[in-house]
């Protein structure tokens, strides 16, 4: 990994998705009070203001909301794969996450694609949860 | 219109006297503080009015210049309100709001209000993300905050995020690549009548086609520029400003709200209970501004936008009520944000990729030049002009009007 690639240096509050990542499985903050997942994050339910949420694991299914492909000038890191792509993934429980689709061409990014979760990885302590498009 | 109706205590009670700028430039090679000033004594010229009767401060959110160090510089002995903005290029119009509300609410009797930047790619001198160059450029290994969600995917840079939302719009609503270009053509060629824009050459579409693009849709010719320079405005009272040089251009009103911003993008598109895409601060700001004021968007002869990158004028003239959600697009396809023929001329000094990014404060003083018939893209009779802050981030704005 490039010595400058902006590591998670995450929080109390996000540890948790971090850490579960590490192990390979999609969890998010889901109140147990309402049943609202919610990202990034936070620690109260925007929807109904309870403390008290479980890291929950989600289906890591969802739909591109939205995409971009990004050209220079970019982070050292990300030097040598541009130009490369960013989404927005709509997941199927509702909330968004911004990530990379991979094993794509570009030119077929669309929104609406569906995709899945999958982890990336990038040394021994860092695991990026990216997508890949569903065939059907 | 009713401009007597006057619920808010705030409307109608401030008024802008003075504006003053530096020289805009890719790289003028001086501190901030020798900028704000430069353009703080040019403010307080133009009105007539000696420096050191500046009773108080107004200064942007991640604005490098303390309070104490211009007023050492300035020699301000009385100074007896400060106040910052918030959050970035949300705060971009409230510089004014907050200067007004402190003159209305009689804290303070002449306030200037600035902003002064160094952010020429040379500009950089130190390592706070908000000390010249790119901050964005300046993040470090261990992403702490909201950042952790997008960099580590390569989403660094605003226009990384600006281009998520816009590809999101155009998929929403149809909204083409072309409609943000005619906005981006549109400032350049009022930037070409602005003898103080950086920019003076106008392009063509075929131009904006051309230029190579940045994040997908959002071309060069779409961004803002990196520059450097400060801006400053003068308000005090509206009997003070009778008595002193310029036209007096009134505060009719000033607001601020908050919603979904560009650095959560979970956020910003989500739709809960609280808002969704119908719904983001502008939407808020807008309603507040126009009940205060007594006004509708139809009054509004001029628009001074903030336009990180041209993707945001459809956006905020949607949010702000000038057309319906998903119209923006058109609105501007159909030449109306565009001088001297559009109904609605937006960012007529050149804006942020013409004239100059001085985080968006250098609209206020265009704003005020179309108020006293001195822009150089003068909108005939002008009476009231907006403007507003970053759309993607707790925001504000203001409604001025000519006395």
């Amino acid at each position: 990994m490039h010595p400058a690639f902006p590591r998670p240096a995450p929080g109390p509050d996000d540890a948790p998705f971090w850490e579960w990542c590490r192990r390979h499985e999609l969890r998010l903050q889901r109140c147990d009070d309402c049943g609202t997942f919610r990202f990034h994050p936070r620690p109260r339910c925007p929807e109904c203001r309870s403390a008290a949420a479980t890291w929950t694991r989600v289906a890591g299914t969802g739909t591109v909301a939205s995409y971009t492909v990004v050209h220079p000038p970019v982070l050292p890191a990300f030097a040598d794969r541009v130009p490369y792509n960013a989404v927005v993934v709509e997941l199927d429980e509702g909330p968004f996450m911004v990530s990379n689709l991979v094993d794509v061409d570009n030119a077929d990014l669309a929104t609406g694609l569906p995709v899945e979760v999958t982890f990336v990885d990038l040394d021994d302590t860092l695991t990026l949860p990216q997508f890949r498009v569903v065939t059907a | 219109m009713s401009r007597a109706d006057r619920r808010d205590p705030v409307a109608g009670r401030a008024a802008v006297a003075g504006i003053g700028q530096t020289t805009y430039a890719k790289n003028l090679g001086r501190t901030e503080l020798d900028l704000a000033c430069e353009a703080v004594i040019h403010a307080c010229a133009d009105a007539g009015y000696a420096v050191t009767d500046v009773d108080g401060i107004v200064s942007y959110h991640i604005e490098q210049v303390e309070e104490r160090e211009l007023a050492a510089a300035l020699g301000l002995r009385n100074c007896s309100f400060m106040a910052r903005t918030t959050s970035g290029g949300g705060g971009a119009a409230s510089v004014v709001g907050l200067a007004a509300m402190a003159v209305a609410s009689g804290q303070a009797e002449s306030v200037v209000a600035f902003r002064a930047r160094n952010r020429s790619k040379a500009a950089s001198y130190g390592a706070d993300p908000n000390q010249g160059g790119r901050p964005w450029e300046k993040v470090g290994a261990g992403v702490s905050d909201l950042r952790q969600w997008h960099n580590p995917y390569g989403v660094a840079a605003p226009v990384h995020e600006m281009a998520l939302i816009a590809r999101r719009h155009m998929a929403r609503f149809g909204t083409t690549e072309e409609q943000f270009g005619m906005q981006a053509v549109a400032q350049r060629f009022h930037a070409s009548r602005n003898p103080a824009a950086i920019m003076r050459d106008a392009i063509t579409l075929d131009d904006w086609r051309a230029a190579r693009p940045i994040a997908e849709p959002i071309r060069l010719v779409d961004c803002s520029l990196e520059n450097d320079g400060a801006t400053a405005i003068l308000v005090t009272t509206p009997e003070r400003a009778r008595d002193l040089r310029q036209p007096v251009v009134t505060v009719l009103a000033q607001a601020m709200g908050v919603g979904p911003i560009h650095v959560a993008l979970a956020d910003y598109f989500r739709t809960s209970s609280s808002w969704d895409e119908r719904d983001h601060a502008g939407r808020h700001i807008a309603r507040q501004l126009f009940d205060r004021s007594g006004l509708t968007p139809a009054d509004v002869d001029v628009a001074m936008i903030f336009d990180h990158f041209t993707m945001a004028v459809p956006l905020s003239l949607e949010q702000y009520g000038f057309c319906g959600l998903g119209e923006g697009g058109p609105m501007i396809g159909s030449g109306a944000t565009r001088w001297p023929d559009g109904a609605l001329p937006v960012n007529t000094h050149g804006g942020s990729n013409g004239e100059a990014f001085i985080h968006g404060v250098n609209h206020i003083p265009e704003a005020v030049r179309q108020l006293r018939g001195t822009s150089t893209c003068q909108v005939a009779g002008a009476e009231v002009a907006l403007v507003t802050g970053a759309i993607t981030d707790p925001s504000g704005a203001v409604l001025l009007g000519r006395a």
